[in-house]
């Protein structure tokens, strides 16, 4: 089971509000490579891991990754405080306010609704390992892209954080792609 | 939320996202023993400092994790995404 700690992973401030910014930082909540997409992801695909590390790494960083969906939040929330609509229309969000007004949602940048499509369960811990490894790269590389196209300190701060988590899960999946492998490769002899 | 509760939060943090790392890293070094007592001792630094902190400021977790002064105040405001970190 999970449960809840009433704490975020790391702080989430920001310097003042940035509707530009939200509608960018929304595609690490509901996007492709986002932090909701990577967490569902590793939760389903750990059930046939073979190895009981596999399992624990998966389960971890999908608990990681549910507490990054939650710093990305925050920082919505708080780049979308207080704006007003008007603000909000002219800056692009005009479409996002009709459905969701200042509340969270899982779409991307252009709108796109969250979807599985998304992700990959394949039954194959190769073939899923490999995935996200994949998985961990592209978000890094959306981080880069954000950090790029914010110039608020505190919100680089937070990304900052959240890309090398990003590097840190990938290194943790090639070890583990390597031991399942050795573990796939011995039973053969048996 | 006063200085102080910030200040605890974020030394809670602190010595929770040491244990998460390490966390990451002994589930695929099992047997790395030095890692391992790292682990233990921040794990053990962490209890302490979440106690201090739900003493004054109500529970971290619940679900039976915590236990909680009178009237329960797990209900209390700010939430995570509230505060000014």
């Amino acid at each position: 089971m999970w449960v809840y700690e009433k704490k975020l992973q790391y702080p989430a401030k920001v310097c003042k509000p940035d509707v530009k910014m939200a509608k960018y930082l929304i595609a690490q909540y509901g996007g492709p490579d986002g932090e909701l997409a990577a967490a569902l992801r590793y939760q389903t695909q750990r059930f046939v891991m073979p190895t009981g590390k596999a399992k624990a790494v998966l389960t971890d960083i999908a608990t990681e990754e549910l507490a990054h969906l939650e710093i990305i939040a925050t920082l919505v929330f708080k780049l979308l405080k207080g704006v007003p609509v008007e603000i909000l229309k002219r800056e692009g969000l005009g479409e996002y306010y009709t459905e969701h007004d200042r509340g969270l949602f899982y779409a991307d940048t252009t709108g796109m609704l969250w979807t599985a499509a998304y992700i990959q369960a394949k039954g194959d811990a190769i073939a899923d390992l490999h995935e996200d490894m994949a998985a961990e790269e592209k978000a890094r590389a959306t981080y880069e892209h954000l950090i790029n196209l914010t110039d608020d300190p505190s919100v680089k701060d937070t990304l900052r954080f959240l890309r090398e988590r990003e590097i840190v899960h990938f290194q943790r999946f090639g070890e583990t792609l390597v031991q399942v492998r050795e573990y796939m490769e011995s039973k053969k002899f048996f | 939320m006063d200085g102080n509760q910030i200040s605890m939060l974020k030394k809670i943090m602190e010595i929770e996202f040491t244990c998460i790392d390490l966390n990451l890293y002994l589930d695929t070094h099992p047997e790395d023993q030095k890692a391992l007592q790292d682990y233990n001792y921040y794990s053990n630094q962490l209890s302490m400092l979440k106690q201090q902190y739900e003493q004054f400021y109500g529970p971290l977790m619940v679900f039976g994790h915590s236990q909680s002064q009178y009237p329960w105040k797990w209900v209390d405001d700010p939430w995570p995404w509230e505060i000014e970190y």
